[in-house]
């Protein structure tokens, strides 16, 4: 069980990451979009989504340090346990607030203004339920554990457990025995992660960060001179004849 | 300096009736599709009204376009690149559906289905966003022909810039329809918001796409876009505009919008300008200065230097003739008739307006005067003050000069052509007074008031042949020789697309010499083609069935008489 739950899911989950992002980016760029609902609706989408957006961006970094950086490097820079707890908590809280929040407004809208109830499809239900579970879980480690419970070191187990995945020597045993809210966090993260690719969510991998040195106006030739250039062939389109 | 080709529209607003045929055409063309439902890349309006979407035109809540920065540098509307991706996430000056208005159909299944009753059944309005039960309190055309009255039309964002006296006359003055598209801008400001690049202007034609593959649905073009002609499929995610229907204008023939005007008000041509110039004639300072700068990027096709240019930056013959035998360059370059749409947008838009006389000939008119007298007319221009500063308000920033220009020249081209159809004594002073010849002013007429098809429409299809030769690579057959037992039914339309080569079909100019020849798809019963091609006269009437034999002979006779007076 422990292997399945921290060895092989996690390897699945990682593989359907990569491989479906790169089978959709080549199959489906008519699908890739944030399917945004602002059209329907702006009042609280202007309200809920910088929220959750910008808090998610922040509690992405938190985890990039947290999970990311090994004990001993903080520590190396002089960084005390004690002084990276409190910034954990509160930089954690504050951010995990906002996207709480912001994610509240946003589901609360997404039931309630029909036009846009009426544009959520089954996938992003799923991908709904999945995102809250992890947010609110992960939200429930950072005050529950911490504040709450006198705190507990994520840092001793999940994420050298976690880094072990990637340097290909995975110890599943640090999962073991850690408290239920951090397993069952871990756990729903990977089933998203392992669900993403075929979800809006592929939207964070189109980040626009290229528009701020681009000329503004783009021109474009007809595609005449290199007809097949198309790396795929449209659906509709037969080989081309042997002459 | 940089040459490249546009193809641009002008439209005589003169002779729009407002029947909205361009504006459906469109829609079943390109936008019949759940998801676009309220998206109308085609649109008439009635001026002054609100427009389409409500109020569009109101920069200080929408922020389409461009600004000049204090520095004079020439910004987004909507704020730096870098303002824009912090918003990404909740654009704030994003319309909603709402704004333009909620697609709605009706229950027309309730009238056959419902049980018998006293009543009769109705269809009730079902939205077609959320697929419950509406009520329709705004449509693309609420305002049309002034409806709701001045509560609705005092609304309207250019009459708010005229003086306060307007609010109180204009409906005894004044009322015009405005066709619109988008501008396809040579300083497209859609194209210049889209964080992905995805909208695109061809080099080869200067038509702005939007690539659907690329585009991520950030929607910061509809922002971008002033006039709002860029429209969001909530359905799919991505962002649609008005295409010049790249497919139809890529083999020789006109766009939908153009091809089905009632009124014969659109022309369609090329023009050839510099791209180098284009954003330094965009950062002029004063807004009033925008629609001179503008004329001043178009190059004159018929200067051996433009042509020699052209020929060096790889553009064909044809295109070259087809900027020379332009419409376009003469309505907006020649005679100067044609003026821009909202030049203080400093998008440099590329789809012109001739403004509308005819209300003023009506005004003039109805109080007894002789509507179409040179001294009436040019005295009704200046006192019918109000008309031509909202014209200018539309067309020239607020400019009076340049409307006042256009209108006189128009009204010139009616006296003096009165008088050549009446056997008057032709005045030339009437030629003179707007700065043209006679034979100038006559030039005009004919392209404005008798133009035919070919002459409205200077389509260069050389890109066709390409097509032609790309399809062939796609699905061709090597059996395809013509007239073989391959033969696709891609030359048959290719055929009937290269209008100015050999037209099977009647399509192709306005009186075509061999209309018996046109292709009869009523003929058609799926499995043989007998009746369905063109019949050569030798075994017509074995082959001719119903509809294009005699009738259309005789018709060739009225319409070849018809002829434009020279």
């Amino acid at each position: 069980m422990t292997t399945l739950l921290w060895l092989t899911l996690p390897y699945v989950a990682f593989t359907s990451f990569v491989v479906g992002h790169i089978w959709r980016y080549r199959h489906d760029q008519f699908g890739w979009t944030t399917r945004s609902s602002q059209s329907h609706e702006g009042r609280l989408l202007r309200l809920g989504s910088p929220l959750f957006h910008f808090g998610l961006l922040a509690v992405l970094g938190g985890h990039v340090l947290g999970i990311g950086v090994p004990a001993s490097w903080t520590a190396a820079v002089g960084v005390s346990g004690e002084a990276y707890h409190l910034m954990s908590v509160s930089f954690g809280t504050l951010s995990g607030l906002a996207t709480v929040a912001g994610l509240a407004i946003l589901l609360y809208r997404r039931f309630t203004v029909t036009a846009v109830r009426k544009a959520t499809t089954t996938t992003d239900k799923i991908m709904y339920l999945l995102l809250s579970t992890a947010i609110l879980t992960g939200m429930l480690n950072t005050l529950g554990s911490n504040l709450i419970g006198g705190g507990y070191d994520y840092r001793a187990t999940v994420s050298p457990w976690f880094r072990s995945l990637f340097t290909l020597s995975p110890q599943p045993e640090l999962m073991v025995g850690i408290p239920l809210s951090f397993q069952i966090h871990a756990l729903v993260v990977l089933v998203l992660l392992a669900g993403w690719p075929y979800t809006r969510l592929v939207h964070v991998f189109s980040a626009p960060v290229g528009y701020l040195v681009r000329p503004y106006v783009v021109y474009r030739t007809r595609d005449v001179a290199h007809p097949g250039s198309r790396r795929y062939a449209r659906a509709w389109e037969t080989a081309p004849p042997r002459r | 300096m940089k040459l490249m080709a546009q193809l641009a529209m002008v439209m005589n607003l003169d002779k729009c009736i407002g029947c909205h045929t361009c504006s459906v055409t469109c829609k079943q063309a390109w936008t019949n599709r759940s998801g676009v439902e309220y998206a109308w890349f085609n649109n008439v309006e009635t001026r002054p009204g609100q427009g389409y979407p409500r109020q569009y035109q109101d920069q200080q809540r929408w922020k389409g376009g461009w600004t000049l920065t204090k520095r004079g540098r020439l910004t987004l509307r909507s704020g730096s690149r870098f303002k824009r991706l912090l918003n990404i996430f909740a654009n704030p000056d994003l319309p909603e559906v709402a704004d333009y208005y909620e697609p709605w159909t009706y229950d027309y299944d309730n009238l056959l289905s419902a049980p018998q009753m006293d009543t009769t059944p109705v269809a009730r309005p079902i939205s077609l966003i959320t697929g419950e039960d509406t009520k329709i309190t705004w449509g693309a055309n609420w305002d049309d022909d002034l409806g709701g009255g001045p509560e609705q039309i005092g609304r309207d964002p250019v009459l708010a810039k005229v003086s306060d006296k307007v609010k109180l006359e204009f409906q005894q003055t004044f009322m015009f329809y405005l066709p619109r598209i988008c501008e396809h801008c040579l300083n497209p400001s859609c194209a210049a918001s889209c964080p992905s690049g995805a909208i695109y202007k061809r080099s080869e034609d200067g038509i702005v796409l939007v690539d659907q593959d690329k585009c991520r649905g950030w929607r910061q073009c509809v922002t971008g876009c002033p006039y709002k002609k860029i429209y969001f499929n909530h359905k799919t995610g991505k962002a649609e505009k008005c295409t010049f229907c790249y497919p139809r204008v890529e083999v020789g023939i006109p766009t939908v919008c153009a091809e089905t005007c009632v009124g014969r008000l659109r022309y369609i041509g090329v023009v050839f300008y510099d791209a180098d110039a284009v954003l330094a004639a965009a950062s002029v300072r004063d807004d009033k200065d925008l629609y001179p700068s503008q004329l001043g990027v178009f190059l004159n096709p018929h200067d051996p230097r433009v042509v020699a240019e052209a020929e060096r930056a790889g553009i064909s013959q044809e295109w070259i003739d087809a900027a020379q035998a332009s419409p376009i360059y003469k309505l907006i370059v020649d005679y100067q008739v044609a003026l821009p749409l909202h030049p203080e947008y400093r998008t440099m838009p590329m789809v012109w307006y001739i403004p509308p006389l005819s209300p003023m000939v009506d005004a003039l008119s109805s109080t007894g005067h002789d509507g179409e007298d040179p001294g009436n007319l040019f005295g009704a221009i200046d006192a019918l003050r109000i008309p031509v500063e909202y014209l200018a308000e539309l067309f020239t920033a607020g400019d009076v000069g340049p409307v006042r220009a256009s209108l006189q020249r128009l009204a010139a081209m009616r006296a003096h052509m009165r008088q050549v159809n009446l056997g008057e004594p032709v005045d030339p002073e009437i030629a003179e007074s707007v700065r043209l010849t006679t034979d100038e002013i006559e030039a005009m007429y004919r392209l404005l008031a008798i133009a035919k098809y070919e002459h409205r429409y200077v389509i260069p299809s050389a890109a066709g042949s390409d097509a032609h030769r790309l399809d062939a690579l796609a699905t061709g057959c090597s059996l395809d020789s013509d007239g073989g037992p391959g033969m696709t039914a891609f030359d048959v339309m290719d055929d009937k697309f290269h209008l100015t080569q050999q037209p099977a079909d009647g399509n192709g100019v306005a009186a075509p010499a061999d209309k018996e020849r046109r292709i009869n798809l009523l003929n058609w019963d799926g499995k043989s083609t007998n009746g369905l091609f063109a019949a050569t006269p030798a075994h017509r009437p074995h082959t001719n069935g119903a509809g294009n034999g005699a009738a259309n002979e005789a018709a060739t006779e009225p319409e070849s008489a018809a002829e434009p007076i020279r």
